[in-house]
């Protein structure tokens, strides 16, 4: 039984741009909720301007609009549309936020539209804090004690009533935005300042980057409000899962636990799945009050219920409810195999959870709670070292940029596995990252990203489990977990049962110690049912990695493959869900028959690689599975669609590590391997995957390698006479110095395998070079560190291809708008290219073809070119799918990893094509920061890759798609009032058309100092404000924060790292109170040139079928 | 925070120890798996079974209803938040019973630290002196997919892999877990008998609660004799065709008209002396994720479950009909009489372990006294 009428059309509205606090979990639940939706039957509109997601393929939703998730923007898809429901919980806070915008504005209802699920009032009653905890109190139900404020002044009364310290909430926030931790009065106001500035931006659309954006229906904005609470010191952290159909059948899907006391936001805490530390008592309990809870709002679908555990008492407070999709409800699905997404939208539209399948077993319903034989932990993954200036510690707010999800069957073993999903150098806890602490106490104490490692070093350096429990508040049960891995590190050490502590350091002088002793069976099975690696068993027993495999081999200590089947074997279940684990005798699956294709994902997400490679991965699998094929993946980001079991034939939720895959591939005798499509973690096994006996589908390791390594694809270049910047591989300081000075400042230095400009800089000095070379050479001592020259004033070109044995069949060219020097990552993109010369177009074809044919490409590459004056030369080229790969496949129309994927298994593919595509519309892609978040971060562009996502819109043409684009990334036209610091006197020069149009369209300029004279010298209307380190009333950062202002140009003087505290406290009021910034000029003169040629009634509400189609 | 838990040097013993002696379950048909012996060092035999709770093993180990058996569970991780204080208590609150009932535990991982400011001592401290022996280091989840397909059986937990053929000693369980004389509870103005067959603390508290007064009679005892405004049937052990008396007592009870409820076994109870008939199922559902339909509805409820036998729902008694069934594979989860205030239910409302969805239904049964 379903609604009736069922809807015939829905509108889902996606996320936007990756973002911290609102990722890659969104197309994962979008996804679903659009493939559920057509199993019903029931057409779809997405609006999601995020091109490199899976939910904006081809054959999900009917109509596609890459355009911005606004108020304004999804309004007028409804009017062209017409659709007669619309899902708001799938696409995170954004999606919500726009969509209770349109429900206030009154739009859905004079459009007949039904909000489907979860109706509005409930989700009101989750983000409004009064009404949340009036509403709780109603069923008898506890929140912290805590008033809400829309004043500083409300904020101090409040905190005054309740005692420090105090936690500052914000409403309608996500990621815990603008929220933290207050102990004294100073703090609260500063905090409450900057909270209230984002609350009134909060509302409608992608917050971090934007700010405001055109208020919805007219006017209506969520007025500015924290919540001033009682702080819990050191209680658990807690959730539930729950779902509940609209005959108020409800249940608990999963209940979480987390790692990190209160006070770290859910997605910066280490989270463990079931919970460990609860009774029967208390997790029942908690899940009675969850179910009072969901039933007593409303809610239908699912929904998020977060409390506070007292560790003494079992006392509690409801901390939050997010009655939507979130990124616990994406964790919960693979945690336990129940598709929460899925089982939503089908509860939206009227079935009850009698009426849907479970998608696991298929033989019984969707109606009951899984019950786990495993325990999962998610870590998340943060690069802070991406960013300068950024404050390490993690709090309330999120900073991390993606997660991964270990499964096993003791803490231990998940817990390792998980660190060595994250892909950061730690081979797990013992012997893990090579980190040194100078305080390990205050390291402990003060959580920042490397915090377990410091609890580790402590608890195996004799700190005792109460003490650091005292100084973390971290559950002594976790504590003891983590002991355990010490004990096994020095036992393989030769310390035989050597507990922590005092006494160790006494039998070490004593001589025990002794190293290179093979581990006796028995402990070496204790190591991997504790989760070490053969690395780890290695490094601790002091043997080679190949001598602890062999021995591994010949004691025959394998894993077990087992099954996830949401019911712990209670009933047969047909699931190709998998993990490997060393706590087990037996394996759940057999190899099958028939020989699958191994496709390897790409891990966790991160800075540089992101949802783009997990669309090549679904898309190289459906491709393969199209064939026929049988597809056996391994990933294990919770975040995302390749880690849907239905995706594929059989999926690993596994390490990318070289173990693992060879343990997996040993097992499943794929006819080969794919690595590819999964970015560079994957790439990055090629060549030791190859030396062990697997196949390589595609181009081969060897050629990999070659472009990989600078000094061998330099040495290629120079054969084939194509040219690239001068440079030089270091082995001393002074040699490179010497270099530099011969080539020129400035110069690019970086290590050799890199991803995302990790460690990379521009060194405009000696000085500068010396210091750079002690940071890169710290990174990666194992690659050879090399200088380049750094070309000033170049384009950047990008090249995306398909080739078959070196043949290119199918390729996309695309141009920078930003000059040389921005990473590829966060320049923003067109294609096809605007002001690129037809010369320089021919070169980059040749030059691609003559290296494609040089390293007999078999499948996706994509090569990285300058051109000034059309001169090309090329900086870098990968023997993968690319991060652009799904951007330039959807605007061409041309799927270019469909074609890869056929090419890899040498299946027949349609003849190259002469031509290159002739679009008569333009694509732009925009790069998404996230710094509002990344407290203290210096939010510039360069060398290094800071954005954590992209959108990309259509348009007629550059200056609408870029319009558009930067609009879905947070940016607000039009503009009425623009903060100008110009930099140095060329770009002063430079930008003075810009400046002189602005003025001509009755934009109201400020400038700092220079920048105002020298406009005013010109004849130019510009108020000049004082620079920050000046103070008061008229410094340029007071005004940003005062609001009012619309866009800041601020032009960094050159590209060196500490650049001027002026103009990094410009950039940071920015990023601070939400207000869109620019840093680049060309940007700032192309956003300039297209807001004086397009108003907003020459965007146009297109479809992506319908440009496409064209 | 409880610093005698927390200052035990954690680490050196944290681990399963070393030395641990090696341990084997060997079923009766053979198999055998091997692990580490915790709790008790004795050897034992009893049918083997699984629960797939993943919380609430003092709630379970004390539930009279395992009487006899070896219980694996599926949870690999056992024992994390110790056990609590208040062992033995007449009612007390977090056991179910003055006793572990199981015969051995089998886990994948036995938690040899364990943390809570409930928490007393080590589960496995609690095996020792209830003489109780476990088997930690086995794979749980292949064990439960050997037993789904062939069913329980016997089993022994001891420190060989081999040794003589299991021959499970033909007991009562029943009257091993009952209560030997009639004692009272409360005192609320309604009296109800409940017929201990092995009856869990909470079933008691859950009547206690809704102010009644509970006489609590060994299985054999003619309650129908009883000055009571209502009977209910307790959970316990075992075939329910063992209990000869208290069908008869049922019979009686049943024919007063006045309120009956049952639970699990009283379910079946209360079945087979109406003239219904039970069957042991294949594997018996023992978790805390079983839904179950109201009959009539589109309502369904997880609930708490440990039984191996099941009523018969093609041979219901005359007047009965379905009340509640499983989801999963359609077994009967509850009767009810058409007419009469009679009614019973194969899962646990009182919960404890497991959710508490279904505690409604005591509110039901006071509210017919």
């Amino acid at each position: 039984m379903t609604l009736h009428p069922l809807p015939k059309k829905v509108l889902v509205l996606g996320s936007g741009a990756l973002k911290i606090g609102e990722a890659g979990e969104f197309d994962y639940s979008g996804s679903q909720a659009i493939k559920a939706l057509k199993e019903e039957g029931v057409a779809t509109v997405l609006v999601n301007p995020n091109i490199a997601t899976i939910q904006t393929s081809e054959g999900f939703a009917d109509r596609v609009y890459f355009l911005p998730v606004t108020p304004s923007y999804v309004g007028q898809v409804i009017e062209r549309e017409r659709p007669d429901g619309i899902l708001l919980s799938f696409g995170g806070q954004t999606a919500l936020n726009c969509g209770v915008a349109l429900s206030r504005s009154g739009v859905l209802e004079r459009a007949g539209i039904r909000v489907l699920g979860t109706p509005v009032s409930a989700i009101e009653d989750t983000e409004d804090r009064d009404r949340f905890t009036a509403r709780l109190r109603e069923i008898g139900v506890l929140t912290p004690r805590g008033k809400a404020a829309s004043s500083v002044e409300e904020a101090k009364a409040a905190a005054a009533e309740i005692g420090y310290p105090i936690m500052i909430r914000i409403a309608y926030a996500l990621g815990g935005l603008g929220s933290g931790l207050c102990v004294d009065e100073e703090q609260l106001v500063s905090r409450v300042t900057a909270a209230l500035s984002h609350a009134s931006l909060a509302m409608g659309g992608p917050v971090p980057e934007g700010g405001p954006f055109s208020s919805p229906g007219g006017g209506l904005t969520m007025g500015g409000q924290v919540l001033v609470e009682e702080f819990l010191l050191g209680w658990k952290e807690v959730e539930y899962e729950v779902v509940r159909d609209r005959v108020d059948n409800c249940i608990t899907v999963c209940n979480m636990e987390n790692f990190d006391p209160l006070g770290i936001h859910t997605g910066e805490s280490i989270v463990v799945a079931p919970s460990q530390t609860l009774t029967n008592e208390e997790y029942h309990r908690l899940r009675e009050i969850a179910i009072r809870v969901v039933r007593h709002l409303g809610i239908v679908g699912e929904c998020n219920v977060q409390y506070a555990l007292d560790p003494r008492s079992g006392d509690y407070r409801v901390i939050e409810v997010n009655a939507r999709l979130s990124r616990s409800s994406a964790l919960a699905s693979k945690a336990t195999g129940y598709p929460l997404a899925s089982v939503a939208a089908k509860l939206a539209l009227g079935k009850t959870l009698l009426e849907v399948d479970n998608a696991v077993t298929r033989a019984t319903k969707a109606c009951f709670e899984p019950a786990l034989d495993y325990l999962v932990v998610k870590i998340p993954r943060w690069d802070l070292k991406k960013f300068r200036r950024v404050t390490k510690t993690i709090d309330s707010g999120m900073k991390s940029v993606g997660e991964i999800m270990a499964i096993g069957r003791t803490f231990e073993e998940a817990l390792q596995k998980g660190l060595r999903m994250l892909d950061i150098g730690a081979d797990g806890l013992a012997g893990g990252a090579d980190i040194s602490f100078e305080d390990l106490s205050e390291e402990i104490r003060r959580p920042t990203d490397e915090r377990v490692f410091a609890v580790y070093q402590g608890l195996r350096d004799g700190m005792s489990i109460s003490r650091v429990n005292e100084l973390s508040h971290i559950d002594p049960w976790f504590l003891a977990k983590i002991a355990n891995i010490a004990v096994i590190e020095k036992e393989l050490g030769g310390q035989a049962g050597a507990p922590c502590g005092e006494r160790e350091t006494d039998r070490a002088s004593e001589g025990l110690a002794s190293h290179g002793q093979e581990p006796s069976e028995k402990l070496l099975r204790r190591a991997k049912r504790m989760g070490f690696s053969d690395r780890q068993v290695a490094g601790a027993a002091g043997m080679t990695v190949g001598a602890v495999t062999a021995l591994r081999s010949r004691l025959g200590i394998r894993p077990c493959v087992k099954q996830i089947d949401t019911l712990a074997a209670e009933y047969p279940a047909k699931t190709n869900y998998l993990y490997l684990t060393y706590s087990g005798t037996e394996d759940d699956v057999q190899p099958e028959p028939r020989p699958p294709v191994l496709v390897l994902g790409s891990g966790a997400y991160r800075i540089g690689s992101s949802v783009e490679f997990d669309w090549c991965c679904v898309n190289t699998v459906r491709t393969l599975r199209r064939l026929g094929m049988s597809v056996v993946l391994v990933n294990c980001n919770p975040e995302t669609v390749s880690t849907d079991f239905d995706e594929c034939d059989r999926l690993y939720f596994e390490e990318l590590t070289l173990e693992t895959v060879l343990e997996i591939h040993d097992r499943e005798k794929p006819l080969g391997a794919i690595l590819s499509v999964g970015g560079q973690a994957a790439n990055n096994l090629a060549l030791r995957l190859s030396k062990a006996g697997v196949r390589i589908l595609g181009t081969t390791a060897e050629s990999i390698d070659m472009a990989e390594d600078r000094h061998k694809f330099s040495q290629l270049l120079d054969r084939l006479g194509v040219a690239q910047p001068p440079w030089r591989e270091l082995s001393t300081v002074e040699e490179a110095s010497s270099f530099a000075a011969k080539a020129g400042y400035p110069v690019l230095v970086r290590p050799s395998y890199v991803l995302s400009g990790a460690a990379m800089a521009v060194a405009m000095t000696d000085e500068e070079l010396r210091r750079f070379l002690d940071k890169a050479a710290r990174v990666s001592p194992e690659h050879p560190v090399v200088l380049s020259k750094f070309i000033l004033g170049a384009k950047e070109v990008e090249f995306d291809g398909v080739a078959r044995r070196g043949e290119i069949l199918a390729h996309v060219i695309s141009e920078h708008v930003e000059n040389a020097g921005v990473h590829s990552g966060d320049a923003t993109m067109v294609v096809p290219p605007q002001r690129t010369y037809l010369e320089t177009m021919r070169q980059v074809q040749g030059i691609a073809a003559r290296v494609a044919k040089a390293l007999s490409i078999h499948g996706p590459f994509n090569i990285q070119f300058l051109a000034k004056d059309n001169e090309v030369s090329v900086i870098e080229c990968n023997l993968r799918a690319s991060r652009s790969f799904p951007f330039v496949s959807k605007v061409c129309g041309t799927n270019l990893i469909e074609l890869a994927a056929k090419v890899m298994l040498d299946w027949p593919v349609p003849p190259p094509r002469q031509e290159p595509f002739h679009l008569d519309y333009v694509g732009v892609k925009a790069p998404q920061f996230s710094f509002t978040r990344l407290k203290g971060a210096d939010p510039t562009l360069s060398v290094e890759m800071a954005s954590t996502g992209e959108v990309a819109c259509l348009g007629s043409d550059f200056e609408e798609a870029f319009l558009k684009a930067l609009t879905a990334v947070g940016f607000k036209f039009p503009l009425k009032k623009v903060l100008l610091s110009t930099g140095p006197q060329e770009s002063k020069v430079d930008f003075l058309p810009a400046a002189r149009r602005l003025c001509e369209m009755g934009v109201a300029l400020l400038g700092t100092p220079g920048t105002a004279a020298f406009l005013k010298a010109q004849g130019l209307d510009i108020q000049s404000v004082d620079w920050p380190l000046a103070g008061g009333p008229n410094a340029a950062d007071t005004h940003i924060s005062r609001g009012g202002v619309d866009l800041v140009v601020n032009i960094p003087k050159d590209y060196r790292t500490e650049e001027l505290t002026n103009g990094y406290r410009i950039r940071r009021a920015s990023a601070d109170f939400g207000v869109p910034l620019v840093t680049n000029i060309q940007q700032a003169k192309r956003i300039v040139e297209s807001v004086s040629r397009k108003g907003a009634k020459d965007l146009a509400i297109k479809s992506w079928q319908e440009y496409v189609r064209t | 925070m409880r610093r005698d838990t927390l200052d035990r040097p954690g680490p050196g013993e944290v681990l399963s120890p070393a030395d641990a002696p090696d341990a084997y379950l060997l079923l009766e048909d053979g198999t055998a798996f091997k692990g580490s012996a915790f709790g008790a060092r004795r050897a034992t035999t009893g049918e083997v079974v699984f629960n797939t709770g993943m919380v609430g093993y003092p709630e379970s180990f004390t539930d009279p209803s395992y009487r006899g058996q070896i219980l694996a569970l599926t949870y690999p991780l056992i024992g994390n938040y110790g056990v609590p204080a208040d062992f033995a208590g007449e009612l007390s609150t977090f056991y179910e019973s003055g006793r572990i009932h199981l015969e051995g535990l089998v886990v994948s991982e036995y938690s040899h630290y364990h943390h809570h400011w409930t928490a007393a001592r080590g589960l496995s401290d609690l095996l020792v002196e209830q003489g109780v022996p476990g088997i930690e280091g086995v794979d749980t989840r292949a064990l439960t997919k050997h037993l789904r397909a062939r069913g329980p059986m016997a089993g022994r937990i001891s420190d060989a892999p081999g040794g003589a053929a299991i021959v499970l000693p033909k007991r009562h369980v029943v009257s091993e877990v009952s209560v030997n004389s009639v004692k009272a509870y409360g005192d609320g103005a309604k009296t109800v008998a409940v017929v201990d067959c092995g009856c869990k603390n909470t079933i008691i508290r859950s009547l206690l609660n809704r102010k009644t007064r509970v006489l609590r009679v060994p299985w054999d005892f003619d309650a129908a004799t009883l000055e009571a405004d209502g009977f209910l049937f307790s959970n316990g052990p075992g075939d329910p065709l063992d209990c000869g008396p208290t069908i008869e007592t049922a019979k009686k009870a049943l024919a007063t008209g006045k309120p009956a409820f049952g639970i699990c076994l009283g379910n079946q109870i209360l079945a087979l002396a109406s003239g219904g008939r039970t069957y042991k199922l294949k594997f018996g559902h023992r978790g805390q994720n079983q839904p179950c339909l109201l009959e009539g509805t589109q309502r369904c409820f997880i609930t708490s479950q440990n039984h191996g036998y099941a009523v018969d729902t093609a041979a219901l008694p005359e007047g009965w009909e379905p009340w509640f069934t499983n989801l999963n594979d359609g077994t009967n989860e509850g009767l009810r009489h058409r007419a009469k205030p009679h009614m019973s239910v194969q899962f646990h409302p009182e919960a404890m372990p497991g959710p508490v969805d279904t505690g409604h239904l005591f509110d039901e049964f006071v509210s017919l006294l």
